[in-house]
């Protein structure tokens, strides 16, 4: 029996996972894919925003104050990518402004510290790329960069490290409640049903579905499509902050950033009526952002472009984030349409949803020896000296496996055999990089394929390259020709 | 210890350069090669057609590679494997490459002089962003070569191949010949930049069909490769609607270009030349840099590995004169500028001291051209030289030899163009 | 008239062949004289040279590259695929090392490509 099952393991989940492993409950965290973090926080804009964009009042600017603060100190404890670089909303016009100005006042409203309205000549001086049509800018120095993937895995491992039960390839089918008690129902044929006094609903675009499973639609998720390029990291020098565009007649604008590893992300558009596997990239909306994105940041070379991908925003029918005890399932506590700035807010809305648990009647007793820190190894930043120690220490950290990001095979090895660890290429690429780098695995691939099957003791065909699935080899080379 | 020669890269180019700067009489050198053995890139391509130059036979990769190994063996060229050079750079006198391995650590090195051979890497499919879904299946032909040939696993079982240059080729009898149906190959031009004889022996003779001037526009597939459209192009190279094809697969081998690996250069603050993603470099293959020199596909792809090897052992001597303070530093500098039709030429730079009695220049042609005259025209746009050739491809390294004569008429810039035949 | 690429050598020359109704063929085009043969051949009786792996116990790879010693029959190429997967050798071979002896009867042996 848990006391709480948190279903979706996204960087919301996640974060309530390691909010809630702060006290002595049983808690588990369920995931129908074989990995964390495979969702919408797999495909987003990295951005912990400021808090000028939600109207005031809102939980999500209330949250998204909060967890841009809550960022910077939780990326510290669990070392993880983040880079406070601010951001800049730049006007294009005189009307847009008046848009800036009005984000200006609001920020403040919402508690944004030391935001500053900048004219052209500062703008240049603080970004000297910037577009020749620009006029101005808000900017908001604490808005930052972070790895959202990374945020979510090392949540994750922390979390499990301080007692959450993590379950993986599990899917929630149906939930029933009998009375004060929840069972829920998975498509894991290892696990027996699972029995728990609460639920915390953050199961991303399938949060309505989940809903649905034991009470009323309460709420629906239209899921909204953004799309991106990633470019190489030599055009990663072109901005120095993130870049918002201001909302015209066509939408919300595209965003120009680098990001946390020193490339450039130009994106996302939105595009609603799509299906919620609808994950693909197309031609046209990518034209769509080139375009667009020329506004804002001058030069920036296409050809440069390492990955497009797409990711779907759970966008809900209300206008705020919805953040509640279900009205129809007493114990259920929803935590869903988390679009931007989901991920700015994800840790603040742990806190919330820890707050409802225990107004709810859940006991919180706060553990003694919760530990907030989490370590990796980062080879390349270490010095000359300590490289040397570490290789001595272990040979593995002297073999280079990704020539792109010079990542070694002691770091590989060391994201497979850590708790919530890797178990495919994708998996390796989100916790140590082999793979996001220019070569897009071309080079390591074939090496991080050998090291995962040796570590795990798999067979080679059958390491995936991400989803159950996805599998890359299909057989030995037999000389088979003709049959 | 202090070297005198330091090659980055024991491929056919790094093993070319080591071996003759040793003949040269240098004493200490050293290879520093990331895989576990020397080789490079030759040893997964296990099929023939290399040395026809060099050797005057026809061998397989390993054979080429095996050659030039063996011709190490006998002297006394240091080298070390599974070693990753992290950085280079240039002190007052000497140079420094920093590098780490499982069994000696972090490793600081100096040396007298470098010769830069790493060689190239694969255009992805985010390079050319082909839209769709991101399924697994989709693989840069080379990958998919090493998979197959080196550690021995198959990639997948319906195949489509995009690109045929020769990788493609070559990849697409592989696949067929391990028991794989490789369904077609697409080429966006309306010409195929591989050897004919690859057509030949790699499609026709597997049926295969070659689809010339179409591309393809979208990939399908949720986890695995499921499906990819294929779309006939227009003379811009435009797909045109309507004329969209499914294809069904389970793999797709990317074949869509090699760009110089030149991570290492770029952060030694080495120039590099935009037009062909490798140093600029000069007569002696040096780069900007006095004593780092470069040669082979870090420089500018090759498509035959004999001139890679001609390359490698250009340098090697230019190293070795160096190192024995024999390199003349040259003020009277001539700039090579690609004209019409030419889109770059190696070296960039020539300095006519250095020039004995020739200077090869190497260049590639921006499209297929037939009937066209190579000239050579100096700084006042006077022809120097000029050579008729019934046919030239982008796909076909060209070579125009220049004396010392030609070279004394530039005046300090030499365009290198195709004209047409009057 | 006939046009076909020789694939002897990387030039890949277009030949002309021209069969005459009294047997004689006449090459055209060739870049050198090993074009006429091969010319001859290509109508006759078509042959390749196959490249590929066998598996390999003990060696740095699980795979040692091999070649038909001679080109064969283009019409054996999958036969012969077959006959490589039917043998595994054992580490080290030496680059030249005949594995199989005149693979089905073609005078073509299978050589090690390289030193393992």
């Amino acid at each position: 029996m848990y006391d709480v099952a948190i279903i979706g393991a996204g960087i919301v989940g996640a974060s309530v996972a390691r909010e809630l492993s702060r006290y002595d409950l049983k808690v588990c965290l369920i995931e129908k894919e074989n990995d964390v973090s495979e969702g919408a926080t797999k495909a987003n804009s990295a951005i912990v925003h400021a808090g000028y964009d939600p109207e005031e009042g809102t939980d999500m600017a209330r949250l998204n104050v909060r967890g841009c603060h809550l960022t910077e100190v939780y990326t510290k404890e669990l070392d993880v990518p983040y880079k406070k670089i601010g951001s800049l909303v730049v006007a294009f016009s005189e009307e847009e402004m008046e848009h800036v100005e009005m984000l200006f006042h609001r920020g403040n409203a919402n508690g944004v510290p030391d935001q500053k309205i900048l004219n052209r000549e500062e703008l240049l001086k603080m970004e000297p790329n910037i577009g020749d049509t620009a006029v101005g800018a808000l900017y908001s120095p604490s808005a930052g960069i972070v790895g959202p993937w990374e945020f979510t895995i090392a949540t994750t491992e922390n979390a499990v490290v301080n007692g959450v039960e993590l379950l993986l390839d599990t899917e929630v089918v149906d939930i029933k409640k009998e009375g004060d008690i929840f069972t829920i129902y998975t498509d894991n044929a290892e696990l027996d049903p699972i029995q728990t006094k609460y639920i915390v609903n953050a199961a991303g675009i399938y949060s309505d579905a989940i809903m649905n499973m034991v009470g009323e639609q309460e709420f629906k998720i239209r899921p909204r499509r953004g799309q991106y390029f990633v470019l190489d990291k030599s055009q990663g020098e072109l901005a120095h902050h993130v870049i918002f565009q201001c909302p015209t007649a066509l939408g919300k604008g595209i965003l120009v950033s680098p990001t946390v590893h020193g490339n450039l992300l130009v994106g996302p558009d939105a595009e609603d009526n799509v299906e919620r596997d609808e994950i693909g990239t197309t031609k046209e909306r990518m034209d769509y952002i080139r375009e667009t994105a020329d506004k804002s940041i001058k030069g920036i070379n296409y050809r440069e472009s390492i990955r497009n991908f797409a990711g779907l925003r759970a966008q809900s029918d209300r206008n705020d984030f919805i953040i509640e005890e279900s009205k129809s399932v007493k114990g259920l506590v929803n935590l869903a349409g988390i679009k931007s700035p989901g991920l700015t807010s994800a840790p603040a809305i742990a806190e919330d949803a820890a707050e409802i648990l225990k107004n709810i009647g859940l006991e919180m007793k706060k553990k003694e020896d919760f530990n907030p820190s989490r370590r990796q190894t980062h080879f390349m930043s270490l010095s000359p000296e300590e490289k040397a120690a570490k290789i001595k220490e272990d040979p593995k950290f002297g073999r280079i496996i990704c020539r792109c990001e010079n990542i070694t095979e002691g770091e590989i090895v060391e994201a497979i055999h850590r708790p919530v660890g890797a178990l495919t290429v994708d998996g390796i690429k989100r916790r140590v990089r082999p793979g996001m780098g220019r070569c897009q695995g071309g080079f390591c691939g074939p090496r991080v394929l050998e090291i995962i099957s040796r570590e795990l003791d798999l067979p080679l065909e059958d390491v995936m390259q991400d989803k159950n699935g996805s599998y890359i080899l299909v057989g030995e080379t037999k000389n088979r020709g003709e049959e | 210890m202090m070297y005198d020669l330091i090659v980055i890269g024991g491929g056919p180019a790094g093993l070319s350069a080591a071996y003759e700067a040793y003949n040269r009489g240098i004493e200490k050198i050293l290879i520093l090669e990331r895989d576990k053995e020397l080789g490079g890139i030759l040893n997964q391509c296990i099929h023939n057609g290399f040395g026809v130059h060099s050797f005057k036979e026809e061998l397989t990769g390993p054979e080429y590679a095996g050659r030039y190994i063996e011709m190490l063996n006998s002297t006394h060229v240091d080298h070390k494997l599974d070693t990753m050079v992290l950085s280079i750079s240039n002190g007052r006198d000497v140079k420094h490459v920093e590098a780490i391995n499982t069994e000696e650590g972090y490793l600081s090195l100096e040396t007298r002089a470098i010769i830069l051979a790493m060689g190239c890497r694969e255009r992805t499919r985010g390079a050319i962003q082909i839209p769709g879904e991101r399924p697994s299946g989709v693989f840069t032909a080379g990958t998919a070569q090493r998979y197959v040939n080196m550690e021995g696993y198959m990639v997948g079982k319906k195949v489509v191949i995009l690109g045929s240059g020769d990788i493609g080729l070559i990849m697409a009898r592989r696949m067929t010949l391990e028991g794989a149906e490789v369904k077609a190959c697409v080429e966006l031009m309306p010409y195929s930049n591989g050897l004919n004889r690859n057509i030949v022996q790699c499609l026709d003779d597997y049926d295969i069909p070659l689809l010339l001037a179409h591309t393809i526009t979208e990939i399908k597939g949720k986890q695995r490769l499921e499906a990819v459209v294929i779309q006939k192009v227009d003379e811009n190279r435009n797909p045109i609607p309507g004329t969209e094809q499914t294809l069904e697969c389970d793999t797709l081998l990317l074949s869509v270009g090699l760009i110089p690996e030149n991570e290492i250069t770029k952060n030694a603050g080495i120039a590099l030349d935009r037009r062909t993603s490798g140093p600029i470099v000069n007569e002696a293959m040096e780069t900007n840099v006095k004593g780092i020199f470069a040669c082979g596909n870090v420089v500018h792809v090759h498509d035959l590995v004999d001139f890679v090897s001609e390359e490698g052992q250009k340098a090697g001597r230019s190293a070795a004169k160096f190192i024995k303070n024999e390199l003349k530093e040259g003020q009277d500098v001539t700039e090579i500028k690609n004209g019409d039709r030419v889109n770059y030429t190696v070296p960039q730079q020539i300095r006519l001291e250095n020039i004995m009695e020739s200077q090869e220049i190497m260049f590639r042609v921006s499209n297929v051209f037939k009937d066209v005259n190579i000239t050579v025209r100096n700084h006042e746009g006077e022809l120097i030289k000029k050579l008729r050739r019934p046919v030239v491809a982008p796909g076909e390294m060209e070579k125009i030899k220049l004396t010392r004569a030609d070279l004394e008429k530039a005046n300090g810039l030499l365009t290198i163009a195709l004209e047409e035949v009057i | 008239m006939r046009e076909m690429i020789c694939i002897v050598c990387p030039k890949g020359c277009r030949l002309q062949v021209d069969e005459k109704p009294d047997g004689e063929i006449i090459v055209m085009g060739n870049g050198c004289n090993r074009g006429i043969p091969y010319a001859k051949k290509e109508l006759t009786n078509p042959t390749r040279v196959i490249t590929s792996t066998v598996k390999i116990r003990g060696g740095i790879h699980k795979r040692l590259p091999v070649k038909t010693s001679t080109d064969i029959p283009k019409g054996l190429n999958f036969d012969v695929m077959r006959e490589l997967e039917k043998i595994e050798v054992e580490a080290p071979i030496k680059v030249g090392t005949v594995l199989i002896k005149n693979v089905l009867g073609t005078g073509a042996d299978i050589v090690a490509t390289r030193n393992m």
